[in-house]
């Protein structure tokens, strides 16, 4: 979270003091990511050293108020068009995690993707619950709650495709007279 | 007392060579207000399983209890009335019938239950009502948008005393907007004390239920426990 940027986005509806900044961004933030007031400041004394705002009123007091600068604008505006790195991370620890079950005689991997699975929807339960009670009333949370389920969502959907991946190798790797719902319970192939 | 039991409910199609064991010894119990969502990829029962939860069709082996009472021995005509009055279904494609306005579609069960035309009609506005659909009401189901179609179709579901809810994928062609609507809804109607039972693939349907429980090749394998509060979800954004 950049929360210099945020700050900016904050500043573009005009001019306002460091208070008003920590508690606005709290509140467009869902409340979700709380900012202590020491952070505020440094922020913006970076920001006036690099030119993005500007600041009048006391040198030091608490009524001095800040504004945006034509250059913060177009900060501001480069940094929302900018796309964030969506680049796969270096390693995905649920990946690695059944890639390595796979090596191990004796272990179930579909038992292991179910597990995750499991806890994967719990995690979904209660996000689903937050959006019931509160995030309709909340656009800010709201939009954290849609990024969360999504998420989720996607981990949900590579577990089910690597189970019917497993489950589709181990049916070609049995001889046809066993097949059938005896095989169910087998563990997955081990390569 | 459960609104819903299986009890070591096996299904099994076909013999010998062809023998497919679509469930075998599923247990089930879901109490008044619950709401359960039953998850596994297609082909690992959850349509047999709701199939035979509503009476449409027999286990091979086990029984199935609905408040209290096994279907087991009841007779064609008391199986059906149970069907009518007790048992609501929603399905993916809403079988509206397309002749019949929204008022008469959810009023049709009560009617084919025996009730007068003008007493069933009244429930039936106030099923269409209770679930903000009463501006609907006199449109026939081509005239309706899929998010609306839905929507009638679990107000047929819930018409009346209905206390058994079974949907299959019951917003599998619905926008996510209008998919959280239905589920909206069968959660209100759990909140008054209906039983839902919904299966489905989608995890992001299933997460509105109390509790999941995991089908694979018709077997119960897994479900859900209580999970973690909105406080530790939110947590690790809080983290800087």
């Amino acid at each position: 979270m950049s929360i210099q940027h945020a700050l900016l986005g904050l500043l573009s509806t005009g001019p306002k003091y460091g208070h008003q900044l920590r508690v606005e961004f709290e509140e467009r933030t869902g409340d979700v990511w709380p900012l202590n007031v020491g952070q505020v400041y440094t922020t913006l004394q970076r920001l006036e050293r690099d030119g993005l705002v500007q600041s009048d009123g006391e040198p030091d007091g608490p009524r001095k108020t800040y504004r945006l600068t034509e250059q913060g604008k177009h900060e501001l505006d480069e940094w929302l068009y900018t796309p964030p790195d969506l680049t796969a991370p270096p390693r995905d620890e649920l990946v690695i995690k059944v890639l390595v079950a796979l090596q191990i005689p004796d272990v179930d991997v579909r038992e292991i993707l179910q597990s995750h699975r499991r806890h994967v929807l719990e995690l979904m339960q209660q996000w689903t619950r937050l959006k019931e009670n509160e995030a309709e009333s909340d656009v800010a949370l709201a939009l954290v709650v849609d990024a969360e389920l999504f998420r989720l969502d996607s981990v949900v959907r590579w577990l089910d495709a690597a189970d019917g991946r497993l489950k589709r190798m181990a049916l070609e790797a049995e001889p046809p007279a066993k097949a059938g719902p005896q095989l169910r319970r087998r563990s997955a192939v081990r390569r | 007392m459960s609104t819903l039991d299986l009890i070591n409910i096996s299904k099994v199609y076909g013999t010998g060579a062809s023998e497919v064991r679509a469930l075998q010894e599923v247990n089930l119990s879901v109490e008044p207000g619950s709401f359960v969502a039953v998850m596994g990829p297609s082909g690992s029962g959850k349509s047999t399983l709701l199939t035979i939860a509503g009476t449409l069709e027999s286990p091979s082996s086990g029984e199935v209890v609905i408040e209290g009472r096994s279907v087991e021995g009841m007779a064609a005509e008391e199986r059906a009335r149970l069907r009518r009055r007790t048992v609501g279904y929603v399905f993916q494609d809403f079988n509206l019938l397309p002749g019949l306005t929204a008022v008469e579609n959810v009023s049709l069960p009560l009617e084919l239950d025996g009730m007068g035309l003008r007493a069933s009609r009244e429930a039936g506005l106030s099923a269409l009502a209770n679930l903000g659909l009463e501006q609907v009401a006199g449109r026939f189901p081509d005239e309706l948008s899929g998010g609306e179609r839905q929507r009638v179709a679990i107000a047929r579901a819930v018409v009346g005393e209905r206390r058994l809810l079974l949907a299959d994928e019951p917003s599998g062609a619905l926008d996510s907007k209008n998919a959280d609507t239905v589920m909206r809804m069968i959660l209100a109607a759990c909140k008054g004390g209906v039983a839902a039972v919904v299966v489905t693939h989608d995890a992001q349907l299933a997460s509105w239920a109390d509790r999941v429980v995991f089908l694979r090749d018709g077997k119960m394998v897994d479900q859900t426990s209580r999970p973690a509060t909105p406080e530790e979800l939110i947590a690790p954004y809080r983290r800087q």
